[in-house]
């Protein structure tokens, strides 16, 4: 679209501006504000520099929480893109069918994080909960509180049941903008089911992918309330992730300095990978464009 | 290469479907000859496409059978019946260059690279795509694009027919032109059976040896573009070919004479036995503007109509004449003076079309 | 070609052949098309089974509960959905997530409404810049501004009140709402604005009378995005409150530990907080495809 240069169309933004002025950048600033200093009380402080930055940096067990987390976001994704793509595919399209559907895969975006971590700790009780009975009646010894194994099996599964729906969701909808023609073209052609997929359906997700993978890279990233509620972090920190660290950091011990400077580096990790994927994106929609013409 | 031929065949979208207004397709029997250059023309609605997609596998009948050389395909999947169809908008592989667009339907059955090379060359020459053929493909021309979609059913050998839905409507036009000329190029060259679906009466007549005419779900007539003009075989035909479209007056017959109205209009005596026989109150008579005689004064058979416009078409004019309760349209050359208030005319026997129930009946003029 | 029956071997045999193709075909196409109900049907298995075991305690006495393992309910009761309900944290704990969930779900469509609008239809002084950093927020670890929330809200006298969980879940969910509504405007036409503003409509006029309407679809896939992401969210929903506009699954957390776990009440709990996303599911049901693309399919 042909957009207009017009200033005036600051207005609009103003009010939106102002509002997440409030909640993003004060509270932003005063993360920075704590990240040079070292707060005693509210009159005793100290100017810090970057010292708590260094020290975030080469703390080991921040460090070991940091390629915990790279190592679950990136399994996570593995799982789930794949699976999503999978599930999206053999999505019924039309007919009562397609709408109970649709209302079922939805359904475990829309609870609560916790609760998602509740239902997960139930199903996976060794006592009550019907797939770790399950497991142990099989004659497996499962147990989330003492093998770190079965404790990143539970948790990457019940990501995978938590996100995959996104995924899914996300493909349906490339899918569905797919005309009938390109299917009937492509049995005139005698493609098969491989090729169907190749060099019709893959290309037109591939779009949605983009958005799909940076939602979920996100989200993992900052992933919380699931493991802290299923397995509390544990066995001893072998599930604990950056956000879980940084709470009980900032509000379990109030440090203030260390966990506002470990909070700027995560943010920048966060946004350097996005930032990867959003240049990824308009690059794409550039060449859209260039393809319009 | 192959014969087409369907039998009884009838096709609903609904399942239980009770009433004839149900079927896209209503029951008919019609045959695609080897190697002709056919149109299917109709308006929207009418069933072509879904036609289209029943002889291509894409959708299965209700009911009969379709036949390609006398063999049942009613079975077979679109993949196994070696037809081609280039659809309305056109569909490329947006990933793959054109080389490889065109190569695609070769490589799904395995035939090797020497050969797919050289038929994409040859396909590819015939439609001016060499220079495009290292190009990626998403980054064509709409026409282009098109041209892409036409040749994926030109590589391939074992084609027996290939089947165009409307392959024109997102080309402009000076182009669709050149390309429709391009369709005729092929169609010789290849000598292979093609279907040509369009809603457009010249596109039709430009490309196709014979046209059939739909209508409702039928193939009301076949014929060669002469024929649909001269002697339509339904009045839908006569309002659909030509511009404008054939003249339809109700008529009736009594004692022995032919009645419009209060008018009496003057055919032969057989035309009056006929029409009587038929023992309908549905009757039409039908003329083209065409061929009505439009004379200034008062001539031998003529009937007095009043002229209430004329609309000057460059080489010719269409007048619209009040005749009793009907308006009839009425073409005139550009040398004859166009005629104010009153004029006369007359319809010459040859010309004239009865309509019975919407069908013609033939009359033998001697 | 008036017999159906073939008249020279060649036609006998191509006859045979074609019916052997078509019979294969069948036999082999009939799990192919089995598969795939098949595979869905475990996967919904897979989604199901975790609520359905919800379900399932809910519905148990706590004694059934720790009894053993029990398939379904065999001791039926209601007795923890009627706790729930007569326990004024508990459902106080449901009016107080709702509260701040349509507070910000109607803060945020007002003020991203002509926000999206400007970045559909204008360029402007940074306007990429801007946008960019919208989407910033959207990958913000709550966690980072638990602590800085805090004091902010509570600075203000915000604390515990549910416009403060509403205005903390802005940072994340305007900027959501921007730009999925910015894909669906992008996708009117400019014309109608231009053919709007002939005619004489003022800005104001237009947008409520024409455009809005024109984007309904896509304002309530909008909406059904910031219900799902303000309902969903509990570390800044019970960081900022305590008990006065205490979450439901905050209450849920708190009260688990009192004498031993309360299994069956804090099964029915999660299960009512199930239930307003099927509600919500529902209504979009139709749009839902669109609306995952963001409007940009």
């Amino acid at each position: 679209m042909n957009k207009v240069y017009d200033n005036k169309a600051w207005w609009l933004i103003l009010p939106m501006l102002v509002l997440v002025a409030f909640s993003a950048i004060i509270p932003l600033m005063t993360v920075v504000n704590y990240s040079v200093q070292d707060v005693f009380d509210a009159n005793t402080r100290f100017f810090t520099g970057t010292e708590w930055f260094a020290q975030m940096l080469n703390d080991p067990t921040l460090q070991a929480a940091l390629l915990r987390q790279f190592a679950f976001s990136m399994t996570v994704l593995a799982i789930e893109v794949p699976l999503g793509i999978g599930i999206a595919l053999i999505m019924p399209k039309k007919g009562w069918q397609a709408s109970v559907v649709l209302i079922l895969v939805t359904l475990p975006l829309l609870i609560p994080w916790n609760v998602v971590g509740s239902i997960w700790q139930i199903f996976t009780r060794g006592d009550i909960g019907l797939m770790g009975w399950g497991l142990r009646e099989l004659g497996y010894g499962y147990n989330i509180t003492r093998s770190t194994v079965d404790a990143w099996g539970t948790i990457i599964l019940m990501d995978v049941w938590h996100w995959t729906p996104l995924i899914a969701l996300l493909c349906y909808s490339g899918l569905r903008s797919i005309p009938e023609a390109y299917y009937q073209a492509a049995r005139i052609d005698r493609a098969s089911k491989w090729s169907v997929f190749r060099y019709i359906q893959l290309p037109k997700l591939t779009n949605v992918l983009v958005i799909g993978v940076l939602l979920r890279f996100m989200h993992s990233f900052m992933i919380y309330a699931e493991p802290f509620v299923l397995t509390g972090g544990g066995p001893g920190s072998s599930t604990t992730f950056l956000s879980q660290s940084l709470t009980t950091m900032a509000i379990g011990q109030q440090d203030l300095g260390p966990s506002a400077a470990f909070s700027l580096i995560y943010f920048l990790i966060i946004l350097l990978v996005s930032w990867v994927f959003y240049t990824a994106i308009m690059n794409m929609q550039k060449e859209k464009q260039e393809e319009g013409i | 290469m192959a014969e087409i031929t369907l039998k009884t065949l009838a096709h609903s979208y609904l399942k239980n479907p009770t009433s004839p207004e149900d079927y896209a397709i209503r029951e008919m029997d019609h045959v695609w000859e080897q190697g002709g250059a056919y149109a299917l023309l109709g308006p929207s609605g009418c069933g072509k496409s879904t036609l289209l997609n029943i002889i291509s596998g894409l959708l299965q009948p209700s009911s009969g059978e379709v036949l390609f050389d006398g063999e049942l395909v009613n079975d077979l999947p679109p993949e196994q019946r070696n037809i081609a169809q280039v659809f309305q908008f056109p569909v490329i592989y947006d990933t793959m260059t054109v080389f490889d667009n065109l190569a695609f339907p070769l490589r799904n059955v395995g035939i090797d690279e020497a050969k797919i090379r050289e038929k994409v060359r040859e396909v590819a020459d015939v439609l001016e795509l060499t220079p495009q053929l290292k190009r990626k493909a998403k980054n064509l021309t709409a026409d282009e694009k098109q041209k892409v979609s036409m040749g994926r059913g030109l590589v391939r050998e074992d084609v027996s027919a290939i089947l165009f839905d409307e392959p024109l409507t997102v080309i402009d036009p000076q182009l669709k032109w050149k390309l429709r000329r391009k369709l005729k190029e092929i169609h010789r060259r290849f000598n292979i059976t093609m279907v040509y679906v369009t809603h457009d009466q010249l596109e039709a007549s430009t490309f196709a040896d014979k046209i059939a005419v739909m209508y409702e779900g039928q193939v009301v007539q076949f014929g060669t573009p002469r024929q649909l003009f001269e002697q339509p075989a339904h009045t839908f035909v006569g309002y659909f070919i030509g511009s404008p479209g054939m003249n339809f007056v109700d008529v009736r017959v009594r004692d022995g004479k032919l009645l419009s109205g209060k008018h009496v209009v003057p055919v032969d005596q057989r035309v009056c036995s006929i029409i009587a026989n038929t023992h309908s109150d549905n009757i039409k008579l039908g003329i083209r503007p065409d061929f009505i005689e439009v004379h200034d004064t008062p001539v031998d058979g003529g009937m007095e109509v009043d002229v209430v416009g004329a609309q000057d078409l460059g080489t010719y004019s269409v007048l619209s004449l009040r005749f009793g309760d009907v308006l009839l349209k009425a073409r005139i050359d550009e040398e004859q003076s166009t005629p104010k208030g009153k004029a006369f005319i007359r319809f010459p026997q040859e010309r004239i079309g009865m309509y019975v129930d919407e069908y013609r009946v033939e009359i033998n003029h001697e | 070609m008036t017999d159906s029956m073939p008249h020279t071997p060649t036609a006998v045999r191509q006859r045979a052949a074609a019916a052997d193709a078509s019979r294969r075909r069948k036999s082999r196409s009939a799990p192919l098309r089995w598969r795939p109900k098949m595979l869905m049907g475990l996967y919904l298995l897979f989604v199901l089974l975790p609520i359905y075991w919800l379900l399932n305690m809910s519905f148990q006495s706590n004694t059934e509960i720790l009894g053993g393992l029990t398939l379904w309910p065999k001791d039926f009761t209601f007795e923890h959905y009627g706790k729930i309900f007569t326990t004024s944290t508990w459902y106080m704990g449901y009016l107080n997530s709702i509260a701040y969930v349509v507070m910000n779900m109607f803060i945020s469509i007002l003020v991203a409404l002509p926000a999206a609008y400007a970045f559909s239809r204008y360029k402007f002084i940074g306007d990429k810049h801007l946008f960019f950093w919208l989407l910033t927020n959207l990958m913000a670890p709550p966690a980072v501004f638990l602590l800085p929330y805090f004091q902010l809200y509570y600075t203000v006298g915000l604390f515990d009140t549910h416009i403060a969980v509403a205005l903390a879940h802005c940072l994340f969910n305007i900027p959501l709402a921007i730009w999925i509504l910015e894909g669906f405007m992008s996708g009117v036409p400019k014309e109608i604005d231009e053919t709007a503003f002939i005619d004489g409509y003022s800005f104001p006029k237009f947008f409520i009378k024409i455009f809005i309407p024109m984007i309904s679809s896509g304002i309530g896939v909008t909406l059904f995005f910031l219900f799902m992401f303000s309902w969903v969210e509990l570390l800044l929903a019970s960081t900022l409150t305590s008990t006065g506009a205490q979450p439901i699954a905050s209450v849920m957390t708190s009260t688990s530990t009192a004498s031993g776990i309360d299994w069956g009440t804090l099964a029915a709990a999660g299960v009512l907080t199930i239930l307003p996303g099927i509600l919500v599911v529902y209504f979009v049901r139709n749009h839902i495809a669109k609306g995952f693309a963001l409007g940009r399919t």
